[in-house]
């Protein structure tokens, strides 16, 4: 199997490459690039995002046919990307940081910053919280409810559709950390950096 | 609910830990990747690296080591020490780190910290301030380990930074650092209540119930500390177990 992740300078995805390249040793090919070529012969597709929506979309569009390639991927081929923090708020329709950008429009919906209750909340909202699943999804395989994820974000995803919704987190309010629609997965949450619980969520994903 | 951080902090001289853990198991007590693997398997929330390197010669050292521990830890890596320009931020996180904290570069020039946000985003950019204090409420910035004066009132530049991007503030109480006797919780409170961002307490912590005080007193979002996890009095998981049994609410 081919999983490529997505490199279109979305800022450090280090972490994302170490964690996924641990997981697939010896089971599946990883590749990490931008090459419109590689990536629609892959299997599967990692979209990491890091920074701001707007820079992530404004990177994803620098690289000539990428936006094509990817919605070639996900709605026509239906093959599975999974998204990870702002990889998953770029699903959205538009979002609002920095400037209003209009998203991918893979799944209906916004990303709007974290209403954190005029300060009581801190923001970014960083740290280990706990996920509520809130539907069977493939990538939660042998996840426990109340699992900790690992999160750094100060937007969050708000989806029309609530039965996208895999997981949420409590954070001023529910935060939807976790989607997934029929080929499509995303988590707010950096599986990368949520120990062993992260690393079988990656897993879970390499193996559908 | 999210979760109070304890985050262990190693300083690290030339590529070898200073002030380490002194466990027999340890086949390397020097070497900082299998102490950051101790750690991170004992339940670490994060780690820290602070580079104690004098010299700019050993810049790659860090690097290399970063490169290592980020290929065996999966929880979030920090480093610090000697973080001067952009490229000092690329270099380390294209190794593996997940935030960069900046301590004399960003009293030198805020601006650099406006400029490292805006480039890889907030959420990799912490800065170190090391404040002590002058008066009755009133503490001042230092630089190179509490050597230099800045004249710049703390609690002011921990509002200019949060301005100009940074996503977190590592305060390390200049007095209370290698004391053993507790955060200055005054300092911590003071800073944590005028700013919006999470704040991490760091100098002094000699017992557990420090850093519950640092918590609960001082309203700090995460907690670190250096020499009672190093000579194994506590294990990560003591503390942890400590503060949950005070209903403090920690990743157990």
């Amino acid at each position: 199997m081919n999983v490529t992740i997505v490199d279109y300078q979305s800022g450090n995805i280090s972490s994302v490459i170490n964690s996924f390249t641990e997981v697939a040793r010896g089971k599946v090919n990883l590749e990490v690039t931008s090459d419109i070529k590689k990536i629609k012969s892959s299997d599967k597709i990692v979209l990491p995002g890091q920074g701001s929506f707007k820079s992530c979309v404004d990177s994803l569009n620098s690289i000539d046919g990428l936006v094509d390639t990817l919605k070639d991927f996900v709605i026509t081929n239906k093959k599975p990307l999974f998204g990870i923090c702002v990889g998953l708020q770029m699903f959205a329709d538009i979002g609002y940081e920095e400037a209003k950008t209009k998203g991918l429009g893979w799944i209906s919906g916004k990303v709007l910053r974290i209403n954190n209750q005029r300060g009581k909340f801190k923001l970014p909202h960083i740290g280990w919280n706990e996920i509520e699943i809130q539907k069977e999804s493939k990538i939660f395989k042998d996840i426990k409810n109340k699992s900790h994820m690992y999160f750094v974000h100060s937007y969050e995803f708000i989806p029309e559709d609530k039965s996208v919704i895999s997981a949420t987190t409590d954070y001023s309010s529910k935060i939807v950390c976790s989607v997934e629609k029929d080929n499509l997965f995303g988590t707010q949450f950096h599986p990368e950096k949520s120990d062993k619980t992260g690393l079988k969520i990656i897993d879970n994903f390499l193996k559908l | 609910m999210l979760k109070n951080r304890i985050i262990p902090c190693l300083d690290v001289k030339n590529g070898r830990v200073v002030k380490g853990i002194n466990f027999v198991e340890l086949k390397d007590a020097g070497d900082p990747v299998e102490q950051a693997k101790i750690y991170s398997d004992s339940g670490a929330d994060e780690i820290c690296f602070l580079d104690i390197t004098a010299s700019n010669e050993n810049r790659d050292t860090i690097i290399e080591i970063v490169r290592k521990t980020a290929k065996e830890c999966f929880v979030p890596l920090t480093v610090g020490g000697g973080v001067r320009n952009i490229q000092n931020i690329t270099d380390l996180l294209l190794a593996g780190a997940d935030k960069v904290s900046i301590n004399t570069a960003a009293v030198n020039n805020v601006n650099f910290v406006k400029e490292a946000s805006k480039k890889f985003g907030s959420q990799c950019i912490v800065v170190a301030i090391d404040a002590k204090k002058v008066s009755e409420n009133k503490w001042e910035v230092f630089t190179h380990g509490g050597r230099n004066k800045t004249g710049i009132d703390a609690v002011e530049f921990a509002i200019k930074v949060e301005e100009n991007g940074a996503g977190e503030i590592l305060l390390t109480s200049m007095d209370k650092d290698g004391t053993k006797s507790g955060y200055d919780i005054d300092l911590l409170k003071t800073i944590t209540n005028r700013t919006n961002i999470p704040v991490i307490a760091s100098g002094g912590v000699g017992t557990l119930d420090h850093l519950y005080d640092g918590i609960v007193k001082g309203g700090a979002s995460a907690v670190l500390a250096a020499s009672i996890f190093h000579y194994g009095e506590y294990k990560i998981k003591d503390a942890k177990e400590y503060l949950n049994s005070k209903n403090v609410s920690v990743r157990l």
